[in-house]
């Protein structure tokens, strides 16, 4: 009878193949990004998520060719991320049959671009990825912690406060924001709670938390006290720390409902 | 006679979710169906089954459908004269309504009477739009529902908007859903039947359900 949290997992696809492996057990090709969206999917994921990493131009339309066999298997939202510049990058996407984009480099450069995407396509599908790093050089100027906007993986700082960007963003048409730590990402030390409350917070549109997921207590806080209402994670399940029904049942026992639709009632 | 299902192309969101989810519910049931995207109101016209989907804002979509040309007459003829089975899906349900209050004041095709208007939760708390898995509550007897595995422990329906409609005659409420406040999920009247909910992404209980759809017979 609840609005439930939602556990989702992320690949890193490179020309069309999965980057890191997964290791699933009856995975018949890591490397296939398509392979692995269904054995999330079978695992009980709430959505996946595709982050194209790759270098190229030229590289590019392998994208398209993964979305359209993932979405041929799964029947479950899928968002894409990378590289996305042009309404025109968000149209052959959702043709091709992702739900979502999330945007990164191309709205901090062109705010305007998500007012563009979201008035043709409709906030629902623009989600706005907040890669921010804590600026520990006001964090204690008045007491309140600050974070900074980058760029590029993390790589190009901007100067722009995360807050007033994801505020900003949120104005703009992103219906919802994708919001991930650069100081935790990959550490394997939890989200950063305080960045993933204070944006949740301060927009009304669903916060998903990502960057720095370890153990499964990450998740269960990431919920409770960042606020986030999806929760993101890479390398736990594609590693197989944790699969996605032991995350979830952990969230359950924790008091978060989230949906166990593919566990056997009985 | 293999049947014909059209989705209606009216430049409004991702038809090809709609049109996989279609294809394997169809192939599950081993039947001999052709589903068919089209923005051509002749296709329409000759249809067995319609399918209305829709993502975006309720005055755009309504703009979209509108400005092909004839395809309002051909849904009106072959939906509500000819009474084949319809399925809407988000806003291709909330079109359904006599008016939307999204934006701006937008008639909707008043096939259910009833108004769409802004999702309030009552706990300020709630994030707006209501986006991700919840499960439904059945509120009237429906063949294409009575067999879902629904309700509190059921399976969940993935849902995403922001506005939500309100019908005018409790007879047409077929399934809610609560967030913060008791929502319209399914919504139908004779060979009519609509979703909030996206049962293209809502894995099991969605290809469940639009294989109810295939298989409706009024």
């Amino acid at each position: 009878m609840t609005l439930k949290t939602r556990v989702i997992p992320c690949l890193d696809v490179k020309d069309g193949r999965v980057v890191k492996g997964v290791n699933f057990v009856d995975l018949v090709d890591a490397g296939d990004p398509v392979e692995s969206a269904i054995a999330y999917d079978a695992a009980g994921a709430d959505e996946l998520c595709f982050l194209d990493i790759t270098a190229s131009h030229e590289g590019r339309d392998t994208i398209y060719d993964v979305v359209a066999r993932t979405a041929e298997h799964c029947f479950m939202p899928l968002t894409v991320g990378g590289g996305i510049r042009t309404v025109e990058d968000i149209r052959k996407l959702l043709l091709s049959g992702a739900d979502k984009v999330s945007i990164n480099s191309a709205a901090v450069k062109d705010p305007d671009f998500i007012n563009a995407a979201a008035d043709k396509f409709g906030n629902q599908c623009i989600v706005v990825s907040v890669d921010a790093k804590q600026r520990a050089e006001d964090a204690l100027v008045d007491g309140q912690s600050k974070w900074e906007i980058y760029t590029h993986g993390g790589r190009n700082a901007t100067g722009i406060d995360a807050i007033e960007f994801a505020k900003d963003m949120v104005k703009r048409g992103a219906g919802e924001l994708l919001v991930t730590s650069m100081d935790r990402d990959g550490t394997k030390i939890g989200f950063d709670l305080e960045l993933t409350r204070a944006i949740s917070d301060a927009v009304e549109v669903p916060v998903i938390a990502s960057g720095g997921v370890g153990t499964l207590d990450h998740l269960v806080d990431g919920v409770n006290e960042g606020r986030a209402s999806a929760v993101l994670a890479a390398s736990i399940f594609h590693f197989g720390t944790f699969s996605i029904g032991e995350a979830k049942a952990h969230m359950a026992q924790s008091g978060i409902a989230v949906r166990q639709d593919n566990v056997a009632k009985g | 006679m293999s049947e014909k299902i059209v989705i209606v192309d009216y430049g409004a969101g991702n038809l090809k979710s709609a049109q996989n989810a279609t294809q394997r519910a169809a192939r599950e049931l081993a039947g001999e169906c052709d589903v068919l995207v089209s923005s051509d109101p002749k296709d329409v016209q000759n249809a067995d089954r319609v399918i209305l989907p829709g993502v975006g804002a309720f005055a755009d979509c309504m703009n979209g459908l509108t400005s092909v040309e004839g395809m309002v007459d051909a849904l009106h003829k072959r939906v509500i004269l000819d009474a084949v089975p319809f399925l809407g899906i988000c806003v291709g349900m909330q079109l359904l309504a006599s008016e939307g209050r999204e934006k701006v004041y937008t008639h909707g095709l008043d096939w259910i009477p009833g108004i769409v208007k802004h999702i309030e939760p009552n706990d300020k708390m709630l994030k707006v739009p209501h986006m991700g898995w919840n499960t439904l509550t059945q509120t009237n007897a429906h063949p294409m529902i009575d067999d879902l595995d629904i309700g509190p422990d059921g399976l969940n329906a993935y849902f995403v908007h922001s506005y939500h409609f309100e019908v005018a005659d409790p007879a047409h409420l077929l399934a809610t859903v609560e967030y913060g406040q008791t929502l319209t999920a399914i919504v139908g009247r004779e060979n009519l039947i609509a979703t909030q909910f996206h049962p293209e992404k809502s894995q099991a209980l969605g290809l469940k359900f639009i294989s109810n759809f295939l298989n409706w017979s009024l």
